[in-house]
């Protein structure tokens, strides 16, 4: 910081002010991620989280102290990390939301259109990023390991490979268009290369995260949201099957990597 | 009802660092809502930390600190145990006090 506030004097004193390519340094976020890593406000969101996870709510009066989301009923250590999954209760492949939208319908009796039709961060949708917020958290520092061995689970991965690749909107774009070469970015935000393992383990193992520059936590629904409004194509539908399949496509090539949940975002 | 601050203090060779998130929205007074009424200002405006009865640290916050403000810093002496108590008032007269056991 003093260094570049030096550089910057001098630049100007010098009225030779040459346009200076912008190193790979400089668009190096990682340091001050780290420096906000201890303060992560995501923290907060986790608390709110975990209160809720406990707290008997709905039309049954349920906590959600039962919902299964693949380790068994109430076990939140280390699920997140295993998921998307086949779930037989409901014969689907499920992200956490949608998971959670099932505990909710089923525990405690609160429908899932109401999230659906929600909006992000406020009512019931609001409160599923919480209860993201906290079951992440459970499996921080964990590797990526999604179980891809149910056909219905070769099934979505290849549909995600295909929405990958696929392109479309004003812009006729495809996710791959910005993540699928090395050294790309968008303005100053590096974007990882989604079609190598580490890339997308490192892409899937950051989110969901708390965004510095909005003070607001985004889940993975909440960003693959954005990544078809910035494609400026069709807005998927909450927990759809394509935000579903794009995230075991993510998750199966990222696996084995390490999750850093909840992250921490520019 | 304000959200509860995350407080940690840890001490080490006769010193404490203490690490407090606190959850508020720190509304600065210059923005305007979508239908262009400005939204009034709401932030922390004091703060301090009692190291059992004892004030370590009081600050004076503006509209500048960031939304979910997070706040670090040391003090000499604090041992395992004892107690850390921080509180904020705002703006509005809303408060929050919580504390920690030095660990």
């Amino acid at each position: 910081m003093r260094q570049k506030t030096i550089a910057a004097v001098l630049g100007a004193a010098s009225v030779l002010a040459t346009a200076t390519a912008v190193t790979a340094q400089d668009l190096n976020f990682d340091e001050y991620r780290q420096m906000l890593a201890d303060g992560n406000p995501a923290e907060l969101f986790e608390m709110e989280g975990e209160e809720l996870w406990r707290t008997a709510r709905g039309p049954k009066n349920a906590t959600l102290e039962q919902c299964d989301l693949g380790l068994g009923p109430g076990v939140v250590e280390g699920a997140a990390a295993q998921m998307p999954r086949y779930f037989a209760d409901t014969g689907k492949v499920q992200d956490l939301e949608s998971r959670l939208m099932t505990c909710m319908e089923t525990l405690q009796g609160i429908p899932s259109a109401e999230v659906i039709n929600g909006k992000f961060r406020q009512g019931e949708r609001g409160k599923i990023a919480s209860l993201v917020a906290y079951v992440v958290t459970h499996s921080n520092g964990k590797p990526i390991a999604v179980d891809l061995s149910h056909p219905k689970m070769k099934e979505m991965y290849a549909m995600g490979e295909k929405a990958f690749f696929y392109r479309a909107g004003a812009m006729d774009f495809s996710c791959a268009s910005c993540h699928g070469e090395d050294g790309k970015r968008i303005r100053a935000t590096s974007l990882p290369n989604i079609t190598t393992a580490k890339c997308a383990a490192e892409g899937w193992g950051s989110w969901p995260a708390y965004r510095v520059s909005n003070s607001q936590f985004w889940t993975m629904q909440h960003r693959l949201w954005d990544c078809f409004r910035q494609q400026r194509t069709a807005e998927p539908i909450f927990a759809s099957d394509v935000t579903i399949a794009l995230s075991v496509f993510m998750a199966g090539k990222g696996n084995g990597g390490q999750a850093v949940w909840p992250g921490v975002k520019r | 009802m304000a959200s509860p601050m995350r407080i940690r203090a840890a001490s080490k060779d006769g010193v404490t660092e203490v690490r407090v998130l606190m959850s508020h929205p720190m509304e600065t007074g210059q923005r305007k809502d979508s239908s262009g009424n400005p939204i009034p200002a709401h932030h922390i405006t004091e703060l301090s930390a009692k190291h059992n009865d004892k004030v370590v640290l009081s600050a004076q916050f503006g509209p500048s600190v960031s939304t979910n403000p997070y706040l670090a810093f040391k003090f000499k002496g604090g041992a395992s145990g004892d107690k850390l108590v921080v509180s904020w008032v705002d703006n509005k007269g809303e408060s929050r006090t919580d504390e920690v056991q030095v660990s």
